[in-house]
């Protein structure tokens, strides 16, 4: 690791062969933040007198909750993904391989959905509250039980399922450690737990400030999980404001003061890190790991097992009995179009997140400035936006060039195009690229931030364009966390609902919506088969994927 | 703009030759947004194509965002019909002037005044009423009244309704705002929030299973979850429903508050007759009595045939309030929810 003080200094010398990118990187970001500033744009618009209703009575507990839900889920995940990334990336103990990709599992189930099976379990009309109170005669009131319905259970939720953000990635980064300094550590004495906060996890801030982030943004963003366990956060009021009150315009301003707080901390953070640069070397021998034995090796055991069997085995558990009670009528025809489109639009989404994100991430490496790295910011907040809000914000400004372009022809080729973008699959990845491409970015920065400046400094003054620099330096060592950027975007695209059900083409399901529409009328039963499909689906990739990004290093123990 | 002018042509008629082949205007079909579920919907556009050869194209969503995507798609807009599950969406959609009248004789024959929009925009075609559950082994049904019974102080603690989000608790406290006006509204909200017996939360099926369970004595729920649970392949949703009993409230006054699923016809509709046709299909006694069979929901008319579990409840005393008066009030009704603190 090399903490050094100057900022980037290449990039002054690289200004003006950077001319070109950065022309691009701004049409690309400005093109992907048009969502944004369309939801940006309702602040200019007078404000209405709902906001004086909601001042009065419900915006300080939208606040106050969703700040308390980022807290817990912030904390949840950290501790999780963290433990999970040190456990099996820096120590080894019987069942280390299996856990290593059995901790991405939980990431297959929709957070609304692992809310729905955990309510069938420990709600006070479920199996186990029933059993409690047929063995002890009990009463309603007679014995105390956590509520699930409730903030503690969403946070609880959220980061059983949002934590292996964090894993990957920073598993990722303990893994590109450099072990020179980790040993070092070791060697001066310090036990391995020392070593863990004093080296390893400073040196894997980039890393696990990016998982955090997403999985906050993704907090922010849900919809489903709160609003069946009624808690009312700023999310759900956005959306009260919009259906309930009919006030659009309303929740849109909302909506953007949400983006301005996301905004806000993605620019803090960066600020309070800017002077810090982690960087590892690129010569590696391999590293030893730390070999748990007796009880600290069961713990290891038991922790990580624990993990996984609540956040996937358990919910898992629970769908595939009510699949059981109804499969052959769900298992139609229709099922395997489901599948079909619902895996071809995670694969294309994931490809165009992915080409996006490398592209941005190396020009704003290779060439930004302040303006270039707000733009980016800016395109990449999409991720903390609901679907729902992204979708509209897509929809109303291609309608409108879609009308443009009809009206224009109508008028000069007396020929009416009608809509020629709205209602289209492109559209719709388009929005997933909107949605998702902080998911692609992050995993790549951070990916990128721990090569070396003076690597691609070599390789330029040596006469290597960018591009050259980018295919045959980056690419290659960056190779994990491309793979990981894929898997992820692939994972919440199979998972995306609200936009897919705004934005779609007719007559196109897949079965996020399936799930949905058959969860939402508490038809459980009837929505545990596409449920399961979209977690075997999600498994693939996490089970093909997983291999090759786990023996990077270790590759012959 | 003199210079420009041309070469925007230019491009622009590029653009159309290479997209030209993907825009038709199929006039022989009909293109719909629905708020209700696809497979609450589709076997009956199945039926209606099979009868008439028409084929339909369907889009499920939210409501609102079906009719976001209505207005900023205008007239260009492939959608014929906007089809939603509450009456406020209707009313909501009439208000953005996305819909257009149809003089249709036969739909006003077939479907009551009160349960379509006045000038003809939209038309009700199931209806959906909002019951009292009770828990048999603990209340009677002589203790039960009205809605408006509820907030007196004997349910203290003992009330499980979901929250006030949900579209079906907003037009309940809409229609008590026509008929008792905002402030007896507003008393009634205090006093019925204070009887909850937890937190709002869960959906309808949750609050019956509360009821089942002992958590609570009553709930306010929609009429065909229970009819759902009674029906369920689910073992333990039957158990529950069989614990509980159904009470129509206010039988004795304005009677039992309804809502409505419904249609209309947007102004960019293509093909106006199919559309009315498909509508008037969906309205007919088949289509009515498939509501009753496939999601317990009632019809529009009382002489339709009703399935066994909506007889088993008896003959009810329904609202007669124009369901346009629910759209009317419903951000009013939130207001008054969020003062009452419903979460």
């Amino acid at each position: 690791m090399e903490i050094d003080s100057s900022s980037s200094g290449f990039n002054s010398s690289n200004q003006s062969s950077g001319r070109g990118w950065r022309i691009y990187l701004f049409i690309v970001t400005a093109v992907i933040a048009v969502p944004m500033l369309v939801i940006f744009a309702s602040l200019l618009q007078p404000f209405s007198s709902a906001w004086q209703h909601l001042f009065d009575t419900v915006l300080t507990d939208y606040i106050t909750n969703s700040l308390l839900l980022m807290a817990g889920v912030g904390l949840g995940t950290l501790v999780l993904g963290v433990s999970a990334a040190w456990l099996t990336a820096m120590c080894d103990f019987p069942g280390r391989k299996i856990l290593s990709w059995a901790f991405l599992l939980p990431m297959a189930m929709p957070a609304y959905i692992i809310a729905y099976t955990y309510t069938g379990i420990l709600d006070f009309s479920g199996p186990l509250q029933t059993a409690l109170r047929d063995t002890y005669q009990w009463q309603y009131g007679d014995y105390y039980f956590p509520e699930i319905r409730s903030l503690g259970g969403a946070i609880c939720m959220l980061s059983l399922v949002l934590y292996p953000y964090v894993y990957m990635l920073v598993r990722v980064a303990f893994l590109e450690q450099s072990t020179a300094v980790l040993e070092a550590s070791r060697n001066l004495g310090k036990k391995p737990w020392q070593t863990l906060f004093l080296v390893a996890l400073p040196m894997a801030r980039p890393a696990i400030v990016a998982g955090v982030s997403l999985a906050l943004m993704e907090t922010l963003a849900d919809y489903g999980t709160v609003a069946y366990f009624g808690v009312s956060s700023f999310t759900t009021g956005i959306f009260r404001t919009w259906y309930g009150l009919g006030e659009l315009t309303t929740a849109a301003q909302l909506c953007a003061f949400l983006m301005l707080f996301v905004f806000a901390l993605i620019m803090a953070e960066r600020w309070s890190r800017q002077r810090l640069r982690f960087h590892h070397h690129s010569a590696q021998k391999k590293m030893v790991r730390l070999r748990l034995k007796g009880w600290r090796s069961a713990l290891a055991m038991s922790v990580g097992s624990l993990i996984v069997f609540l956040g996937f085995v358990l919910p898992a558990s629970q769908l595939a009995i009510w699949a059981s009670v109804g499969w052959q009528e769900n298992l139609d025809g229709d099922f395997i179009t489901l599948l079909f489109n619902s895996f071809s639009l995670a694969a294309i989404a994931s490809v165009c997140c992915l080409i996006v994100a490398v592209f941005l991430a190396y020009t704003k490496r290779a060439f930004a400035s302040r303006a270039e790295l707000g733009a980016v910011a800016v395109a990449s907040l999409g991720y903390a936006v609901p679907g729902t809000v992204i979708a509209v914000g897509v929809l109303i400004p291609v309608a409108w060039l879609d009308n443009q372009i009809d009206f224009l022809s109508t008028t000069w080729f007396d020929y009416p195009t009608g809509l020629l973008i709205s209602g289209t699959l492109g559209l719709l990845v388009f929005a997933y690229l909107v949605r998702f491409l902080s998911v692609s970015l992050n995993t790549v920065d951070s990916g990128l931030t721990a090569i070396k400046p003076s690597i691609d400094e070599s390789a330029r003054s040596l006469g290597a364009t960018p591009s050259r620099v980018l295919s045959r330096i980056h690419l290659p060592i960056l190779r994990t966390s491309l793979l990981t950027a894929l898997l992820l975007v692939f994972v919440e695209v199979l998972k995306e609902l609200p936009t897919t059900l705004i934005l779609r083409p007719f007559n196109f399901n897949t079965l996020a919506v399936r799930t949905y529409e058959l969860a939402s009328d508490e038809r459980l039963v009837d929505a545990a088969l596409p449920a399961l499909a979209i977690v075997i689906i999600g498994l693939l990739p996490v089970l093909l994927i997983t291999k090759s990004i786990l023996n990077e290093r270790f590759s012959n123990e | 703009m003199a210079i420009r002018t041309p070469s925007l042509k230019s491009i622009l008629s590029t653009v159309l030759i290479v997209l030209a082949p993907l825009y038709s205007v199929a006039s022989d079909e009909v293109n719909i947004y629905s708020a209700r579920q696809e497979s609450l919907i589709k076997p009956l556009l199945e039926r209606f194509t099979e009868q008439t050869g028409t084929k339909v194209n369907l889009v499920t969503g939210k409501g609102d965002a079906l009719l976001t995507r209505l207005k900023s798609e205008g007239m260009n807009s492939p959608a014929d019909i906007l089809l939603t599950v509450d009456a406020g969406r209707l009313y909501r959609a009439q208000e953005a002037g996305v819909l257009q009248a149809i003089a249709s004789d036969e739909l006003n024959s077939l479907i009551p005044s009160h349960l379509r929009s006045s000038d003809n925009q939209w038309y009700g075609l199931s209806v959906r009423a909002r019951v009292i559950v009770y828990g048999k082994d603990r209340v009677q049904a002589n203790q039960l009244s009205t809605y408006e019974a509820l907030a007196d102080p004997q349910w203290r603690g003992k009330i499980c309704v979901r929250s006030s989000g949900n579209i079906y608790n907003q037009s309940l406290v809409s229609g008590m705002i026509t008929s008792q006006g905002i402030i007896k509204t507003e008393a009634w909200l205090k006093g019925f929030v204070s009887n909850f017996a937890r937190p709002p939360a869960g959906g309808d099926r949750d609050q019956i299973k509360a009821v089942a369970s002992g958590q609570c004595d009553i709930a306010v729920v929609n009429s065909y979850y229970l009819g759902g649970m009674i029906l369920s392949d689910d073992q333990s949703q039957q158990t529950a429903a069989s614990k509980v009993a159904l009470f129509w409230p206010n039988q004795q006054d304005r009677g039992t508050h309804i809502n409505i699923s419904g249609a209309g016809i947007t102004k960019s509709a293509k093909n106006l007759k199919l559309a009315e046709e498909l509508i008037v299909f969906l309205a007919a006694n088949d289509s009515q009595e498939w509501y009753a069979e496939r999601n317990n929901e009632f019809p529009v008319r009382e002489t339709v045939k009703v399935s066994s579990v909506l007889e088993s409840w008896g003959p009810f005393v329904a609202d007669t309030l124009n369901v346009s008066e629910l759209g009317r009030n419903n951000s009013a009704a939130i207001m008054a929810m969020d003062r009452a603190g419903w979460k």
